[in-house]
């Protein structure tokens, strides 16, 4: 498949003044917008912008002057941002195969939903006013529960990051609630940055953790980086190469031996959905990335969400509030109905917000992002135990099938739901440059750095086998060009290559700099 | 789940061959037939799914979860009913999360999928209307802020604020733990704050307040070559507006403290801008524009000064230049975020709140600088005219401090503050308490509309 995405380009001088009337009109290249200085699509100050002077009823000395700002009609802003719309690829466009990322495509239902009137309160509200969106809330703390194999959730972190932030608090607190201080946190060399970068927020020195030559923990250099300083283990299952670590027993023991505890990153967790469970591979706190996971849209960057689950022990001090349930209600405890269709059997219960006894305290000013939340309650009983296995099933299964379809090593397995393709003596991000103009979405590039010029490749059960088909051929065909057409790369889409380091040595961060 | 008009088999998820439409027989966004799946399962040269999974027996999980699969409209009836349960209520609340009347082309441009589920732009080339997006975003906060560099999100304003403290951290010269924050904060973002220095040995200490403004002869008594970073948010969290900002900035200053104001978009399109009272740090919350009432979910406004670009937590627009010699956008100064500096970032931000800045930009750019200034003028002439009349009614007294007010302000209750609040819920109105005395009542776009009918209701319950 060959892609074009829209291109249109017009000159820079291409644009109104603040009277709306036409400045110069085409750009020296005859409007057709080549060279230096002509744009794809003007920004919205440079299609009209107006200052005003800021008349309030407020005393001089408490105002500003002026404001300047883009003033456009209606219209005018609707083909605008449309036309952005038509310059960014998104899961609706094609196959989105990023490593990590987990592109699920975000059922349209769940948006309905989130956007429901009773849905928009204030956080501040009185619990007997809104025990609806408590006992929501409730039952995803519980279904996240009973999918992480933990016993408490928290709702409260807006994303993955912050969830390991919160889960290292906890951590802390546990540790100091006993009397201890430790001083440390290991981290693979293969996790994400954010697992560092999480626990040094929290006040911890991290120990990188070297792989083992299988690509997994080796059980030697974890008891040589496991000891009486040791806060927690970080630890995703399967790992960024996708392999599932299949010492966890031993690594839990090694670490819970030594009075750490076991953090999960869930960045992986579709792979295991309803099939094994973190809190009983011997994990003690972990999050979940509902963005990833739960298929909650990725919104260009966010929001997202990243509730933390914990064992019993650790459950007093995650933040507050929390929820809970006040009168017993008829449900069974576990595996039994899950009372969710019936509205009449939630009826005599009560939900309350409480602070746990040692709480942590927040880690989002009020209770996380809640319409996202909305999104993954329904995501989750949509699918139901059934489907959350399939879920997994097929993210295993398309994996695996995309690496049997093409031409390059994969070092490490067996994996699941990703793998990481070498792209060997070429660079990865040239290959996946490349990979754009064959209509497809390329793969994460560069982590991890087990495999070098790594392709981190997931494609998420929502590929069918055809458009499995479709990445393997863009794989492929990039693998039979020559170097030249690589670095040329991308020609079909909406930008040509980027200057990324001219953009970082002359950094122009606002259209007020563009001038300069 | 018969009645959905949709196709179902009887094939069980487990056979690896189904191609259910409804949870129950498998995902139904995987799009497989049974015979592809078959024909994946033979391509890969394995006879089931299960072979595919490498989990040792002992941590398999083999029991249900006990999750019942659910149609789309059963669910939609079921969230609907749950959610009904919430009581209809004009809600007179904000502290820090407003409602705003949000355009409906917000709506319908920002849901266009290419937007919403997309990712963040690492693939700049097929990325460019999310990165203009955001570059017009940090442009408008550049323009509202005064301050050379704003982000394109934190999580919320309580983050942000928490990031400004380990931002001041990073950049000072001298070392200094001290991080003073006004006694009139709100609770989740000091609580916030104090979690975001925990891993430091930084410590937050509050100022004292004169009616409602800092008490600049505390402050000043406060200070001192410790002190890293002084914080004050304008308006103040009782909508107070602070009238000697300049000031607080210059003590700053003479301690070699950082600057820091918190603040929102709509409050800076008529009130001082932070440069120009010597603030280094913006922050706050940004979704007053874009968003309505949504539980508490925020958009975290970060902006400051020029020479402190490379301590900037989160991501940042830039705009270059592309192989065809056109202006193109592009995250740029990455090597200070997590995937590259991993533990000496300036942040573990990853995910952000990028959509909700769009929705910000589109919606401040719907009402442009007439619209935006005469919205702001609108928060600070509604409150006045709100308190007057409530100081009228027997048993309040309002607005509590003698001040200029944005949105909200505080009325003293002769009856205890928590009856008059528990008495206005059951009319319909939700307010906050305060403490035993205060109640606190914002107005904006949306809830204007119900001002006489919460007058009214107050005159019989205070
Ligand atoms: C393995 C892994 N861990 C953690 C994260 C961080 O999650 P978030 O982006 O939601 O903060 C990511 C996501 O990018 C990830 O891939």
């Amino acid at each position: 498949m060959i892609y074009d995405q829209a291109r249109w380009t017009r000159g820079a001088s291409e644009k109104r003044d603040g009277n709306g009337d036409e400045s110069e009109g085409e750009s020296e290249e005859g409007g057709e917008g080549h060279g230096k200085g002509s744009v794809y699509e003007p920004l919205l100050a440079e299609k009209r912008s107006r200052e005003v002077g800021v008349a309030s009823s407020l005393p001089d000395d408490l105002t500003r002057d002026s404001l300047e700002l883009p003033a456009l009609a209606e219209p005018e802003l609707a083909r605008h941002y449309t036309r952005l719309s038509q310059t960014n690829y998104g899961v609706e466009t094609g196959p989105f195969p990023l490593g990590s990322c987990t592109m699920k495509y975000n059922p349209a239902f769940t948006e309905d939903l989130a956007a429901l009137p009773d849905a928009a309160i204030h956080p501040e509200r009185s619990a007997a006013s809104t025990q609806g969106t408590l006992e929501l809330r409730y039952r995803l703390q519980e279904y996240l529960a009973r999918i992480g194999g933990m016993d408490s959730v928290t709702l409260q972190p807006p994303a993955g990051a912050a969830g390991e932030f919160t889960g290292i608090l906890i951590a802390r607190a546990y540790h100091e609630h006993r009397g201890e201080r430790r001083a440390e946190v290991v981290v693979p060399e293969s996790a994400h940055g954010t697992n560092f970068a999480s626990a040094a927020l929290a006040g911890y020195e991290v120990v990188e953790l070297p792989a083992g030559e299988d690509g997994r923990v080796d059980l030697d250099a974890l008891d040589a980086a496991v000891g009486a300083e040791t806060a927690a283990l970080m630890l995703t299952n399967p790992n960024t190469l996708g392999l599932f670590e299949r010492d966890i027993e031993a690594i839990a023991d090694v670490v819970h031996d030594a009075g750490g505890l076991l953090y999960y990153d869930g960045a992986n967790l579709n792979a295991l959905l309803g099939r094994a469970r973190p809190g009983d591979m011997g994990f003690d706190v972990m999050h979940y990335n509902v963005h990833k996971t739960f298929a909650t849209p990725h919104g260009g960057g966010g929001p997202g969400a990243g509730p933390v689950g914990v064992v019993d022990d650790l459950a007093p001090f995650l933040p507050t509030p929390q929820v809970r349930a006040v009168e017993q209600d008829r449900r069974e405890p576990d595996g039994g109905a899950d009372g969710s269709g019936t509205e009449g059997s939630a009826g005599s219960t009560r939900y309350e917000r409480f602070a746990p006894a040692h709480s942590i305290g927040k880690v989002h000013g009020y209770a996380g992002n809640w319409p996202v939340l909305v999104k993954a309650y329904a995501y989750i009983a949509r699918l139901g135990d059934a489907g959350l296995r399939d879920a997994s099933a097929k993210a295993v299964l398309n994996a695996n099938y995309l690496a049997s379809r093409i031409d390059y090593e994969i070092p490490y397995g067996p994996f699941h739901h990703e793998f990481v393709a070498s792209a060997g003596d070429r660079d990865a991000a040239d290959v996946a440059r490349r990979m754009l103009d064959h209509g497809v979405h390329p793969p994460t590039t560069k982590w991890p750095e087990a495999v070098p010029e790594a392709l981190m490749t997931e494609p998420t059960e929502v590929e069918s086998r055809a458009t499995l088909d479709q990445l393997a051929a863009a794989f492929d065909r990039v693998a039979a060009e020559d170097d030249a057409v690589l670095d040329a790369a991308p020609e079909r889409t909406s930008a040509a290559r980027i200057d990324q380091t001219d953009a970082a040595r002359n950094p122009r961060l606002s259209w007020h700099a563009l001038d300069e | 789940m018969s009645g959905n008009g949709r196709e179902t088999t009887t094939h069980s998820h487990s056979s690896g061959g189904d191609r259910g439409r409804d949870g129950e027989h498998g995902s139904p966004f995987a799009p497989h037939t049974p015979d592809e799946t078959a024909a994946m399962l033979d391509a890969i040269g394995v006879e089931a799914q299960e072979e595919l999974f490498d989990i040792p027996e002992a941590v398999a999980f083999e029991r249900s979860l006990g999750i019942e699969p659910r149609s789309e409209r059963e669910i939609g009836r079921e969230v609907r009913g749950m959610l009904g349960r919430n009581d209809e209520l004009v809600e007179f609340l904000g502290r820090g999360h407003y409602d705003a009347y949000v355009p409906a082309l917000v709506d319908h441009l920002a849901d266009r999928s290419e937007f919403l589920s997309s990712y963040t732009q690492y693939q700049p080339e097929v990325t460019q209307g999310f990165l203009q997006a955001l570059f017009e975003y940090q442009s408008m906060l550049v323009e509202l802020t005064g301050l050379a560099v704003a982000n394109c999100s934190m999580y919320d304003a309580a983050t942000a604020l928490g990031e400004a403290a380990t931002l001041a951290r990073r950049v000072r010269e001298t070392s200094g733990h001290r991080v003073l924050v006004p006694e009139l904060l709100h609770g989740g973002r000091r609580a916030v704050l104090e979690n975001y220095i925990a891993g430091t040995d930084a410590a937050v200490e509050t100022y004292r307040h004169d009616d409602g403004n800092a008490d600049l002869a505390a402050l000043e008594s406060q200070l001192d070559d410790d002190a890293v970073l002084v914080y004050a948010e304008n308006p103040t969290v009782r909508g107070t507006i602070e009238e000697e900002l300049a000031e607080i900035g210059a003590l700053a200053g003479e301690h070699d403290a950082l600057f820091c104001l918190g603040s929102d978009p709509v409050a800076l399109s008529i009130l001082a801008e932070p440069a120009s009272v010597g603030a280094d740090v913006a922050v706050g919350e940004a979704s007053s524009l874009g968003l309505g009432a949504s539980g508490g979910m925020g958009l975290g406004l970060l902006a400051t000064r020029e020479e402190y670009l490379r301590q900037v937590p989160g991501r940042l627009v830039g705009a270059g230049t592309d192989a065809a010699g056109r202006r193109a956008y592009t995250l740029t100064l990455q090597t200070r975020e997590q995937h590259i500096r991993r533990e000496r970032a300036t942040s573990n931000i990853c995910t952000n709140q990028a959509w909700l800045a769009l929705r910000a930009a589109i919606h401040a750019a719907w009402l442009g600088p007439e619209g935006l200034c005469a919205l702001a003028e609108r928060c600070v002439t509604r409150p006045r005219d709100l308190a007057e009349r409530l100081n009228t009614i027997e048993g309040c007294a309002a607005p509590v401090h003698d001040r200029h007010h944005f949105r909200e302000f505080l009325v003293r209750t002769d009856r205890p503050a928590a009856d008059v609040a528990a008495d206005l819920e059951a009319r319909g109105f939700a307010i906050h308490a305060v403490d035993e005395t205060l109640v606190q009542v914002c107005i904006t776009e949306a809830n204007a509309a119900h001002v006489d009918d919460l007058a009214a209701a107050f005159e019989v319950v205070a």
